[in-house]
């Protein structure tokens, strides 16, 4: 049994979709006509060019409303997320105490060239974000937040010096892939130094998804909007598991 | 729509923020760094690099020791001058190679190297008043369009990518273009060479890219009848370099804050203090507005909470400025529209610190920064958000108004979003123009008790900063809740006590013809 969707205007199934766009022409009545057609070889029906005018010699933009045929089986869709059951700060470090019995030590960075750090600094710092405490305010982490524009190799070198168990590599700059570059780096690098089987490999930024992470050998990754607390339960989480298939 | 604020806590906030400098002023003083004396270098007419890449600047200083570097690179420039009667950068060009060992000139007597440099020092002054003439011609002859001025980023990596997006910028009614740089240049000790076509996050700051985007803009200046400028960031490790290109090259604004890359760069800030001075300076002769960067304390925490440490900072920025002989006209003080959106009266918060910067400092051409933390992937809402920060800002009259992105967090802007977003300020700067001279705030209401407060605290807080120290106060965390230590951070190794015989010919030149004027006052 599977459950198609298709997006919703005003009536069940109608398809309808808002699309804007610049094309690089000077703005024309004929301009509108491309833009119309460019939608319709999409597979869009009922292609509406709403505005079409010059936004600067040589460019014009459009709102179009169109509608698609296109629908999405719900129960073949796949996006494992790793945001477990939301656990209080109180509620992971009595984990932690029970189930891992020492302090967790975590490193995040900024690495590569990105100098971007709100990310890191919102899962690590003692302030935290949206009114949950960040990771250095939990009685059972011991978190160092390395900040920005930090090699992957010093970031692999400050995770053997320190035993670090679980490593959190933010990237905000994704540039021409320049992201997808660094966290590559990192993983084959601790692989290469035989550190990645006693890490937890995380990766975090605003395009960031579980999926994508898992593509390129992480064990998790976080999105735009992560809590602290998502990120302290994940790691707490699989401490637990990694301390209890160890005894 | 003057707020009423007591003069006599703002005088003592002015007076407090000089005592604070001043020991840093004598620290700087008594020291040069690398990149200072690199920009001397480019000042004198070095440019270009060695066979290996390296830019002659930089391999100059590599030639010296550390005793020779102490006088000051100048005096080699200038005993090389004497000895062949070759131009300062052919000098220069020969001591990068080794071609002409520093032994060979230890024998110059000073007067003839003094005498000999001369006329290249004079050469490169009169070059950067050259431009800034220009600068004055073109302005008078193409005038802005009243302020606040509609800045906008192009951010491309490729020079030739962004020099089509600016002037695309510039007709949909961009008044200002940044050009954001590389992420990793602040921390280069050098400043690349030549066109460049590869960037990440942005685009590499270099002379050939100034002077690429300029001859741009000037031309889209002519057929739109309206000045552009043109900024890029004088911050990193090559602030005095930076300056220095920018002063050759005519840029119009520069970033160039006295703190921003101790807190948020870890340069270190012995290192950050003397470059400041030394490229406030530059900007100074050159007619350069700078920018300072205290938005970057609302991005990283709480905007409503660190709105005192926004003030406290433009004020130690101001006096920073001032000792380097900056004019208010030239002093772009920073800040920013951070305030959460679900805060109940947020805008008026807002509003409140926008009208305090404004009367506090009257002449400076205030930057006004758009929201970046409370942006998220609604597009829709972020314009809305982007509406309420244009307003603020017309009401208030900000000076340089940086144009929030629809698409902010989402990707470098996209032509569509520049043009969406310069519609949205021109609408909403059109539409409320004289919004504020018709309005009064009442007496004692929210947005004036919350100004008197944002005053207040700040003068506490430089108040608790002059007791310790700045520096002690930096390593205290008591800016952006980053601590550092004085020795610690990225390119102390460059900065370095200046001997008895120090000379550097442009500082003596620029020096600020008065001294100061304000007393400082004990803490």
């Amino acid at each position: 049994m599977s459950t198609l969707v298709r997006p919703y205007g005003d009536t069940l199934d109608d398809g309808a979709m808002q699309i804007s766009f610049t094309l690089p022409i000077e703005w024309s009545e004929a301009a509108d006509e491309a833009a119309r057609q460019l939608v319709a070889k999409m597979g869009f029906s009922d292609v509406a060019v709403a505005e079409g005018r010059r936004i600067a010699t040589g460019f014009s933009f459009f709102v179009v409303y169109a509608r698609t045929p296109a629908a999405v089986d719900l129960d073949a869709v796949g996006a494992p997320s790793v945001k477990t059951a939301s656990l209080s700060m109180e509620e992971i470090d009595a984990l932690v105490r029970e189930r891992v019995r020492r302090k967790i030590r975590v490193a995040g960075a900024c690495i590569g060239t990105d100098a971007h750090t709100v990310g890191i600094d919102a899962i690590l710092n003692m302030k935290g974000y949206h009114g949950d405490y960040g990771l250095e305010r939990y009685k059972e982490f011991e978190a160092f937040n390395l900040g920005s524009q930090i090699s992957v190799e010093d970031l692999v070198r400050f995770a053997r010096d320190h035993a670090i168990d679980a490593i959190l590599a933010s990237q905000v700059v994704t540039q021409k892939g320049s992201d997808i570059t660094n966290f590559t780096a990192l993983a084959e690098l601790l692989e290469a130094e035989s550190l990645r089987g006693s890490v937890l490999l995380i990766a975090g930024g605003p395009r960031m998804t579980n999926l994508l992470a898992a593509e390129l050998g992480y064990d998790a990754g976080f999105g735009r909007g992560t809590l602290p607390s998502e990120v302290a339960s994940f790691i707490a989480h699989r401490m637990a598991d990694r301390v209890a298939s160890l005894r | 729509m003057e707020l009423h604020i007591d003069g006599a806590v703002v005088d003592r906030a002015r007076a407090l923020a000089c005592a604070i400098v001043e020991p840093v002023e004598a620290f700087i003083a008594v020291h040069s760094t690398v990149s200072v004396e690199r920009a001397v270098l480019r000042l004198l007419g070095v440019d270009g690099v060695t066979a290996d890449d390296v830019p002659i600047s930089n391999a100059v200083l590599d030639a010296l020791d550390a005793e020779q570097r102490a006088g000051g690179v100048a005096r080699w420039i200038g005993r090389g001058v004497a000895e062949s009667a070759a131009a300062a950068s052919d000098v220069a060009t020969r001591i990068a190679s080794g071609a002409l060992p520093l032994a060979a000139l230890e024998s110059v007597p000073e007067e003839a190297a003094r005498a000999a440099l001369e006329p290249f020092v004079r050469a490169g002054l009169a070059r950067v008043a050259g431009r800034r003439a220009e600068r004055s011609a073109l302005l008078a002859r193409l005038p802005q369009s009243p302020p606040p001025l509609l800045y906008v980023i192009v951010a491309s990596g490729n020079i030739y990518e962004d020099r089509a997006a600016a002037v695309a910028a510039a007709e949909a009614g961009a008044q200002v273009i940044a050009v954001i740089r590389s992420t990793g240049q602040s921390l280069l000790d050098f400043v690349p060479y030549g066109a460049t076509t590869e960037g990440y996050g942005g685009t590499y700051a270099t002379q050939e890219n100034f002077r690429i985007m300029r001859e741009a803009l000037d031309a889209a200046s002519e057929r739109l009848g309206r000045y552009v400028m043109l900024t890029n960031y004088a911050s990193g490790l090559c602030m005095p370099e930076i300056a220095a290109m920018a002063a050759l090259e005519r840029l119009d604004m520069l970033l160039n804050d006295s703190m921003y890359g101790i807190l948020f760069r870890d340069i270190n800030m012995k290192r950050t203090f003397v470059d400041q001075h030394f490229s406030r300076m530059l900007n100074a002769h050159a007619g350069i507005i700078i920018n300072t960067g205290e938005d970057n304390y609302l991005t990283t925490a709480d905007a409503v909470e660190q709105a005192p440490a926004v003030l406290a900072s433009q004020l130690i920025n101001e006096e920073f400025a001032h000792r380097a002989g900056l004019p208010d006209e030239q002093i772009g003080l920073g800040d920013a529209y951070e305030i959460d959106p679900r805060l109940e009266d947020g805008f008026l918060f807002a509003l409140a610190q926008a009208q305090l910067a404004r009367q506090i400092f009257p002449a400076a051409p205030l930057k006004y920064m758009p929201p970046t933390k409370h942006m998220t992937g609604d597009i829709f809402k972020g314009h809305l958000i982007d509406a309420m920060f244009n307003l603020t800002s017309v009401m208030t009259r900000q000076t340089i108004h940086l144009c929030g992105m629809l698409t902010e967090g989402i990707h470098t802007p996209f032509l569509g979003d520049r043009a969406l977003s310069l519609e949205n300020a021109r609408y909403v700067m059109t539409t409320a123009r004289h919004l504020g001279d018709e309005i009064a705030w009442k007496p004692d209401g929210i947005v004036e008790r919350r100004a008197g407060a944002v005053l207040a605290q700040a003068t506490d807080l430089l108040q608790s900063i002059a007791e310790i120290g700045l520096m002690p106060a930096i390593e205290a965390r008591v800016f952006a809740d980053v601590s550092r230590p004085p020795d610690g951070g990225r390119g102390f190794e460059g900065v370095f006590a200046r001997a008895a015989d120090y000379w550097n010919p442009f500082e003596d030149a620029l020096r600020p013809a008065s001294a100061h004027a304000r007393q400082p006052v004990a803490p």
